[in-house]
Order: C-alpha cells, then structure tokens, then sequence
C-alpha cells in the first residue's frame, strides 16, 4: 500500500446552553456575568420587537419588501456584542440585529427597506459596509479591506457575514482563499438557517458541515449552536481574538432556522412543512436565555413586561421619525454618482426635473408613507 | 526627453504614482516578480515590496472585489487583470458593486479603485486574449472608462485615473504596446479625464475614435491629405462620462462623421456616438454618419484577425461615403 494519508481535518461543535435552558459544559467567564446576559438577552428583545413591526409595516402598505431575522437573534447579539466599533462588518439582508447593536439607527433600517438609499448611509459605524444583495460578492470586499487593515498594521478586524446558500458560491471561496493565502485578520460567520429561499441545507451541498469548506482554504473553522447566544460570543471572541492578533482569519458556521418566509415576498409554506417548523420553534434562542436567568433569579414576569413595552415605544419612536422623514426629491438620483457632477448628464437630469411636476413634490412630502 | 513604449508608460506612470502617494497598491496575477505577462509591472516589486506591489491567486472577481474593499477601506488599489477577455467575471463586481457605493451609500463610501486590462486584436494570441469590451463597461452607470491611444496620453491618463475618486476601468491596446514610441517626460503631470484629444485638426471629416483603432484611423487620415482631403481626428480617450461636446463642435465645422471602433458593431460605443451626433447635429450633418467597426461575430483567432480589425481601408473608403455622399 502506497498511498499515505497527507492531511485530515475535524470540525468541532460547540454548545453551552441548550433548547431547555440549561448549561452543558463549563461557561466562559462572561457568561457567568448575570448583568451582561440580562443586556444581551434584553437586545434580543428589542430585535425580535422591531421585526415583528417591519412585518406589520410592509403587510400595511407602509415598508417595501422585507426580510425578517426571526429566528437568528442569538447570532446577531453574540456577533453584535463581540465586535468593536472600528471594526468592519459586511454582511446580507439579514443582519439588522447586528446592524442595531453597532448603532445603525432603526430609522435608517426602515428608511433602506423602503427603498431609499439614505437608509445605507448610516449614522453609527460609518466604516460597516452597505448591504450586499448580491449573494457572497462581499466575501472579496471583506479580503479587500481586511488586506488594507493588515497592511496598515492595525488591531482592527472584518466580520463578513453570510449564509448557508452563499456557501456554494465562487466568490465565498475566492474571498475565503484570500483570506487564507495572505492570513487576514476576517471571520467568516455563516449563519446555516437551513433555507436558501426554497432550497433545503440537504440540497445545497453533499459537504457534512459548511464549516469545513474553510478547511479546504486552511482556515481555521468549527460548527456551533447558532440559537445559543453563549456559544456565539465565545466563538466571535475566539476569532476576533485571533484576527487582531495576527493569527489569520476564521470560519464559524452557526447552525439555526429561519423561523419566517425568505422575504415577505415569499411563502415558505409551499416548500417545507408546518411540523418542520414548529419543530424547530422549540429550538429558537430566546426563552432558553430567558428560562436560564430565571432560574438564576436574574428576571422575571414584571421586568419582561416593563422590557416588552420599553422595546414597543422604542420601534414606535423610530417608526414616527421614519414616516416623518420627507420623500428623496427625485433629483437625487443625479447625485453621488460621481465626486463632482459629470457635465455631460445636465441634459438628463434637466429632462427628469421636466417630466417631474412641482405639485409631484409637494404631495410627497404631506404624505411621506407613500 | 526619453521615447518609450506605451507599454513602458503605463510602468513609469505606475511607478510614478506609487512613489508619490504611499495608499497606492498594484494587485493583479504574475504583476510581482513576473513583472506582469506584459512587463508592465517590471520593476515594481523590488522598488516597493511583496505589501504593495501583491501577486495573487488566480481569481479575476477576487481581485475586482478586493479592490473594492481596499479602496472602501483607504488604498487606492490598480488592479490588473491579463486580458479584458478574463475580465468578464469582473463585471458582477464592478457593475453592482464599485459603479454604486458611493450612490448607494449617499457619497459615504466610494471606490477610488483602477481596474487595468489590455485590449483588442491583434498581437496573435490565443482565443479570449482580443477581446473589446467598452461598451458594456460603458454602459456602467458611476465608473469612468479611459482608452489611451498613445505613450503620452496613457502616461498621463493613468495617473489621473489613479487620482480619479472614482472607479476607473483602464483599457490598454494591446497591439500598440510597443508599436510606437514618443518623448514621455516623467513629470508626474496628468491629463484630464472626461475630454476628448483632438489630434489632427480637419475641415472635410470627422474620424472620432479610441484606443487601438487611432493608429490606423491617423493613417486613413495620412491617406485622406494625399488625396487633398483634411480630416479631423477625435481620440474620445475617456468613454465615460464622454465628452460629447468636442464631437459635436467637430462635427458643426465639417459636416460629415465616421466613427472607427474595434469592438462589434451592434450596440457598441460607436452607435452611442452615432446616435448623438444624429440627435444633436442632424443639421450640421451633410451625410450620414459612418460607422466602421468588427463585425457582428466571434472575433476570429490569429489566422483571420487581421480581417476583423478595421483596416486603414475601411476607415478611407467610410470617408469616401461621407464626403461624396449625394
């Protein structure tokens, strides 16, 4: 027998808080502090709130289409929680969790998923990059800038967020080949909520684990329990740890379920079965923080109750300022195209201001909801 | 005044530029110790080091992309890609991505980013090395697409493009490399973008043109003066934004338009300048404008190239129309 084995790999699931609650190994020391699950579990809250409310608006006529992050809280808090706030995050449609906790406005949200750009152009972590739309292109933005942060020599670090679908793209595995090759400080996070529209984890790839497709662009890469806030932060921690440190990128792939439609453009009803996901309800990653403080005394009735309407004011607030906020002139198309304005479009942006009537403007902006 | 090759241009203006502003990074396939498979990124490696001057791995969307994210995060990334017929699985990420952040983004992030190429047929290489795709970069709202046409104006586009704000795809004809040399003062001057060069003044003819087609349609017009015809030559250099001014002006004083581009005929760059110069200059016109292109077809392989390409022929016989048309 010639032939010698020349390279394996393993790919190690982490969990610290199961489906019911309970601690399953010994904790990071974080974790142990009770005030911070309180404030984490309290933005998983707030997540959960103002989805609800994107949903109701875009059913009312009131927000364009929409695509809910139900489900996938425990991944955005513990992604959210772990960055700093110099450092990059990239990401898909499906990240406003995230986007929140690094200080993007809720207005800004619903501004973008109204359709109009002022919503990208973010008023907290002005380095974060706009979402991608299309699938995985940004995994090569994120080598990009994490090639210019190694460059410079700065402790900084890139978080290209992504999901399963994305995962057998060409761009995720020349982004993930980059970053590999030049040992950039970039943490892949693949959010696995099982469903690319309509196509089922199953069907995506005959790969065991999504993790192990950063294995083959030797990057250090594991599986966790994505509904489980603990072992989120403790893996972000890890690889940010090890990105602003010089040791190379990470791939972490977070297992969870898209407990809503793809958009709400979309019925997942005609894919994938009622059971599947009352099944997976009783995996979703908020009452298993809940029914752990709780237990440790760290919570109660009254304070969900005084939370719940703290989170509902809150996304009123930002709902107002949102329908406050007047129509874009349609000139401003014309805009930010360029650094300076190209003579040659005066023609066409005159040809816009003729075929807009002025009375056009007015009513927009006494019904900016239109 | 040294006379050097376009190809050698480009290398001094990259040069140039990198010496000068130190956020200023060269990427592309073999451009490091290679020097690049046309040499021009000779030199480079040594002069700046493996951080600036980087080889990567061989993904022509990695490289767009990355470029994308090096500019977004403060470089101003060149990035070479071997051939524009490699470049097509570029166009996702320039067309979605580095033409619309600083739209999407409200002016918050941009993409001063150049994506380099050779360009056109000619040079007998193998199959996707002659290709001429301007018009679908052109077609790209908020990037800029700059054609040179000789030593000096590649010299001083490219360094403008590489201070341009704004994504720059930067095609260089291939085949006049290292056809013709000029005095290139290595000043560190640019020259605008968004211009028009017009490089033979005329009465009788506009021959309006960019990149490798000017060698030839500067000959048709060598012929025109033989035979006591002067036409005027319009290098558009930058596709867009285009100076359509120039154009048109040239055209009010001659009456007559032929416009000479590479690339296939229908929908490319040629009818764009043919459809303006017929909105805008119908009266000024004394014939229809002329359009000498390739043709609707695969461009052919080394054998047949050189049919394919407007020849000198083509260009004298569009301005026979023009001028004697009745």
């Amino acid at each position: 027998m010639l032939s010698t084995a020349v390279a394996r790999f393993e790919i190690q699931y982490t969990q610290f808080l199961d489906e019911h609650g309970r601690a399953t190994r010994e904790w990071p020391d974080f974790a142990k502090d009770l005030d911070q699950l309180v404030d984490l579990y309290r933005w998983m809250v707030l997540m959960r709130t103002y989805d609800a409310k994107a949903i109701a608006l875009q059913r009312t006529g009131q927000l364009g289409t929409y695509a809910p992050i139900l489900g996938q809280e425990a991944i955005q808090a513990g992604v959210g929680s772990a960055m700093k706030s110099d450092d990059v995050f990239l990401m898909t449609y499906r990240e406003q969790g995230v986007q929140l906790m690094r200080g993007v406005t809720m207005t800004e949200l619903f501004l973008y998923w109204s359709g109009d750009e002022r919503g990208s152009d973010f008023s907290g972590p002005r380095r974060d990059f706009p979402i991608c739309i299309t699938i995985a292109a940004h995994c090569t933005h994120a080598a990009g800038a994490a090639y210019a942060i190694k460059l410079r020599r700065e402790s900084r670090a890139v978080v290209c967020a992504l999901g399963d679908g994305a995962t057998s793209k060409g761009d995720f595995y020349e982004g993930m080949n980059a970053a590999g090759a030049w040992q950039l400080p970039l943490v892949f996070l693949v959010t696995n909520n099982q469903w690319a529209i309509s196509v089922p984890r199953k069907a995506q790839s005959a790969a065991e684990t999504l993790a192990q497709k950063g294995i083959a662009a030797g990057i250090p890469s594991e599986q966790i329990d994505g509904n489980d806030l603990i072992a989120v932060r403790e893996a972000m921690d890890r690889a940010l740890a090890r990105a602003r440190s010089g040791g190379g990128p990470s791939l972490i792939e977070a297992l969870s379920y898209r407990l809503s439609d793809h958009t709400t453009a979309d019925d997942a009803s005609r894919y994938r079965s009622a059971d599947e996901v009352a099944d997976a309800w009783k995996r979703e990653p908020l009452m298993r923080v809940r029914t752990y403080l709780v237990a440790k005394g760290a919570w109660d009735k009254a304070r969900e109750e005084v939370l719940q309407k703290e989170c509902n004011q809150r996304v009123q607030t930002a709902v107002k300022a949102y329908t406050d906020t007047p129509m874009p002139e349609p000139r401003a198309m014309f805009e930010h195209l360029y650094a300076s304005f190209p003579p040659g479009l005066e023609s066409q942006r005159a040809e816009l201001d003729a075929a807009t009537p002025e009375p056009a403007h007015a009513a927009a902006d006494e019904n900016p909801d239109i | 005044m040294p006379q050097i090759t376009l190809v050698e241009a480009i290398n001094q203006a990259i040069a140039s530029e990198m010496a000068r502003d130190p956020e200023v990074v060269m990427m592309g396939q073999d451009v490091g110790r290679d020097g690049g498979v046309f040499r021009s990124t000779a030199g480079l490696l040594d002069r700046f080091g493996p951080g600036r001057v980087i080889d990567t791995p061989l993904a022509e969307g990695m490289i767009a992309g990355m470029a994308i994210g090096m500019a977004i995060e403060g470089l101003k990334p060149i990035a070479e890609i071997q051939f524009s017929g490699f470049a097509y699985t570029t166009i996702d990420q320039i067309l979605n991505h580095a033409g619309r952040m600083r739209y999407r983004t409200r002016g918050r992030m941009t993409c001063p980013m150049v994506l380099r190429t050779p360009c056109g047929a000619g040079i007998h290489a193998p199959e996707h090395h002659s290709e001429s795709p301007e018009a679908m970069f052109a077609h790209t709202p908020g990037i800029r697409v700059v054609y040179p046409s000789s030593p000096r104006l590649a010299y001083g586009l490219l360094l403008a493009a590489i201070r341009d704000p704004d994504p720059v795809i930067f095609l260089e004809p291939t085949r006049l490399y290292r056809l013709i040399k000029e005095d290139v003062e290595d000043d560190g001057i640019a020259l605008p973008l968004d211009t028009c060069f017009t490089l033979r003044e005329g009465t009788d003819v506009s021959l309006v043109t960019w990149g490798g087609m000017v060698h030839e349609t500067l000959q048709a017009a060598d012929r025109l003066a033989d035979e006591g015809y002067a036409a005027e030559v319009i290098d558009v250099a930058t596709l867009k934004p285009y100076d359509l001014e120039t154009v048109l002006a040239s055209v009010a004083r001659t009456g007559r338009c032929v416009v000479i581009s590479e690339a296939a005929r229908t929908a490319g760059f040629a009818s764009e300048i043919a459809a303006a110069v017929a909105e805008h200059g119908l009266l000024s016109l004394m014939s229809p404008v002329q359009r000498v292109t390739g043709y609707d077809t695969v461009v052919p392989l080394a054998r047949l190239e050189k049919h394919y390409i407007p020849s000198v022929e083509r260009i004298v016989a569009a301005a026979h129309r023009a001028i004697e048309f009745s």
